[in-house]
Formats: C-alpha cells, sequence, structure tokens
C-alpha cells in the first residue's frame, strides 16, 4: 500500500480562462514537479478550453489568513461607510458624479 | 461537548440554516467534518470505479466516432473523480488513504458499477440511465453548503449533460436499426432499469444519514422524492424512441401528476452492496491491478523530480 514518501505533493491550480482576467483558483492535483503538474492541470481542469494561462502553486507555499483574524482584518471597513459614494446625498440638480 | 464546542456548534447550525457556505478552514462540528469526507471520498470512488464498465467498450466501439465520444466521456469521468478527491483533500485527509481504502474495500462506491456491461447498447443505457440518475442526485450538490464540495459538484454537472445525450443518443440510433439492434437496446434497458433506480439509495422510510444531512445543506431532496424525479423525467423519453419500461406497475397517476411504479427488489440491492454484486470482485481487482502497475511510474517520476532539484 501507499508510502506516504512516496506521495507526489499537492499542488493549487490557478487558471486564467481568457485575456483580460485574472486568475481564478479552481482546485488542487498531485504531481511530482512543477512541469507535471501544469501537465496534470491542463488534463483535468481544462478538457473544454476552460483556460489560456495556468498557474499551479505547491499547496504548502501558500499562506492564508486565518478565519479567527477576519473580525480584525475585515470588520474595521464596516464603519466607514463614508468610504462609499453612497455616503453623500446630493441635491437632485446634479447629474452624473 | 464543552460549553464552547457547544456554541459554537449552535452557531454553525444557524450560519448554515441560512444557507451561507462554509470553507476549508471554518470550524465546523466533527460530525459534518466525517460526513462530507466519507460522502465526498465515496463519490470520488463511484466516478473512478466507474469508468470501468465503460472503458470496457472503448476498444470495441461501432465507428471511430463514437469510440473518441466514449474515450471523451469516460476521461472525464477520470476528471470528476480528481475534482472530489482534491474536495475531499480540503478536509484535512490525505488522497492516498481514501485511494487506500478503496483498494482494500473498506470505502464503497456506487453499486451501479458492479453490474457489468455485456453489450454495445449498454454504453447506451449506461449513460442516459446511470448519468442520468447521477445527475438528477448531483444537480442539488451544486448547492451544498461546503463550498469545494459545490464548485466541484459545479464543475461536474456542467460536463455530465453530454453523458447522459451520448447515452441517449446511441439508444436511438440503435432503435432505428434492425431487429437485433432493437433487441439489443430493449436488453440494456431491461437490465439497467432497476439497477439506475436504486442509485438513489433506500427508500425514504429506511434512510439512515438524511436528516442531519438535510439540516447541514447537504442533501436537499429526499431519496424517494429524487428517484421519483428520475421515473417522471425517463419514461416520456423511453416512449419517444419505442422503448419499454420492464415494470408492469407503470402507470401514469391523474391525482398525484407522477407515475406510480412497481416495488424496488431490496434483497438484490442489499445484496450488491455488501459485496455480492455481479462483479464486485472483479471491479476491485481492475483498480488494485491498475494502481500496482503504475506504482513504478509513480516512483520514477518522484526519483526524476527530486534529482533534477538537487541539480539546481
Ligand atoms: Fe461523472
Ligand atoms: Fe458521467
Amino acid at each position: 500500500m501507499s508510502d506516504k514518501n512516496k506521495n507526489w505533493p499537492l499542488w493549487e491550480v490557478f487558471i486564467r480562462s481568457r485575456q483580460g482576467l485574472g486568475h481564478k483558483h479552481v482546485g488542487s492535483l498531485h504531481a511530482a514537479d512543477a512541469e507535471m503538474a501544469i501537465g496534470n492541470a491542463r488534463d483535468v481542469y481544462t478538457r473544454r478550453q476552460e483556460g489560456v494561462s495556468i498557474w499551479v502553486v505547491p499547496a504548502d507555499k501558500i499562506i492564508a489568513s486565518a478565519p479567527e483574524d477576519s473580525d480584525a482584518l475585515f470588520d474595521p471597513a464596516n464603519d466607514k461607510i463614508y468610504r462609499h459614494p453612497t455616503f453623500y446625498v446630493l441635491p437632485d440638480e446634479v447629474n452624473h458624479m | 461537548m464543552n460549553a464552547t464546542q457547544e456554541k459554537l456548534r449552535e452557531e454553525f447550525d444557524a450560519y448554515v440554516a441560512k444557507d451561507k457556505k462554509i470553507e476549508p478552514k471554518d470550524w465546523m462540528p466533527d460530525g459534518y467534518r466525517k460526513t462530507l469526507i466519507r460522502q465526498i471520498s465515496q463519490h470520488a470512488h463511484s466516478e473512478v470505479v466507474g469508468m470501468l464498465p465503460e472503458g470496457n467498450w472503448i476498444t470495441r466501439a461501432p465507428s471511430l466516432q463514437r469510440k473518441v465520444i466514449l474515450l471523451a466521456k469516460v476521461q472525464d469521468e477520470a476528471g470528476h473523480g480528481l475534482y472530489l478527491y482534491s474536495a475531499a483533500e480540503t478536509l484535512g485527509v490525505d488522497r492516498a488513504d481514501l485511494i487506500d481504502d478503496l483498494l482494500s474495500g473498506k470505502a464503497k462506491y456506487s453499486s451501479i458499477f458492479n453490474y457489468p456491461s455485456l453489450t454495445w447498447a449498454d454504453m447506451g443505457a449506461i449513460g442516459w440511465l446511470v448519468d442520468g440518475s447521477a445527475i438528477m442526485n448531483q444537480v442539488p450538490l451544486c448547492r451544498c453548503s461546503y463550498g469545494p464540495y459545490a464548485r466541484a459538484m459545479t464543475r461536474v454537472c456542467r460536463e455530465e449533460s453530454f453523458h447522459q445525450r451520448q447515452g441517449y443518443s446511441i439508444m436511438m440510433e440503435l432503435m432505428k436499426g434492425t431487429k437485433d439492434q432493437i433487441d439489443m437496446a430493449q436488453d440494456a434497458l431491461n437490465r439497467w432499469w432497476w439497477p439506475s433506480l436504486m442509485m438513489f439509495g433506500p427508500s425514504d422510510k429506511n434512510s439512515t444519514h438524511s436528516s442531519q444531512n438535510m439540516k447541514w445543506n447537504i442533501k436537499r431532496f429526499s431519496n424517494d422524492e429524487l428517484r421519483q424525479r428520475m421515473v417522471d423525467m425517463t419514461v416520456p423519453q423511453a416512449e419517444l424512441i419505442g422503448l419499454k419500461i420492464p415494470d408492469p406497475d407503470l402507470k401514469w397517476n391523474e391525482d398525484t401528476g407522477h407515475y406510480d411504479f412497481g416495488e424496488i427488489d431490496w434483497v438484490e440491492f442489499n445484496n450488491v452492496l455488501s459485496g455480492n454484486g455481479p462483479c464486485n470482485n472483479e471491479r476491485l481487482e481492475a483498480r488494485n491491478k491498475a494502481h500496482d502497475d503504475g506504482a513504478w511510474v509513480r516512483e520514477a517520476a518522484l526519483a526524476y523530480a527530486e534529482k533534477k532539484k538537487t541539480k539546481e
């Protein structure tokens, strides 16, 4: 049966679906090296022209924010409604602003 | 469960009840995680084992076009398995362990793939009915509360409708053919009809996991509801091309607006589920052989990658 040290590492896959759009995370796969990861990503995630460019990143190299920190990271923006245009009430006569 | 755990659990249930999504690093109850690991990995195994009955006919497809179509379909099923293993791994399990459980016979996969594919018409019946039932089961999973599973299912469902259509088109073509071809199509329907209806699982009276999974938005509709939909959808499709559904109790019910249909053979259902179907052993042997035969490739690729790394 499988020996842990013999398993191919995990890669996260990001695909640009067409020129003009950013790469988007689509899933992960296992591959022995980066080159194989690109080849496998092509076979697994772009069988129907879903992409024009592929990024693969070793899964253990990704640094993510922790859900516990969400409040500290994202809440402060909640009370800064003046950052949104709807905060400012303008006279009806003003158009195109 | 201590007080904090209980509070987290309550918050979780309330959050999920609002139809919100859970992502891999979020807190989740153990039961939720376990249920998902079991369901997603079983689902992945089913996609992988599901390649076998159809793989059996790739070399014998009746035309080059049918061969490339079947090849593409089987390749999609491999892809589905991989999307799903990827989703399962976000829950903190190792793919190699999941595959070990499949190979050792510890893990389950869909019983439908323990039936043999005897003729070319089976490729029609499988695409039309087996993929058809799978779609019926899978579409609601695109809205599952667990993000990675829902996203994987969205990809899967996008690809499935081609599978069902190519199957029905095989049946259509056979039904336009000679008497032998028509008989072959009818025979395939006769053998695959009931197993396809069994794919929805035990009847609601005997289903064990359902209510908790409904609360967690992992499951949206009951087994019997989905099975009824499959029958209602498929009967007219069969009639349209002159096939007869092998069920003497089948009849349209004006009052309910649904078809009434006969009782499933639950003895056979349990028998195949517990490992005594016609192909249970053959399927596991084929998977084990493929895994063992590929061992040297996996090792060689890793050795090559390591050698390249040390050179850099
Ligand atoms: Fe599939
Ligand atoms: Fe399929």
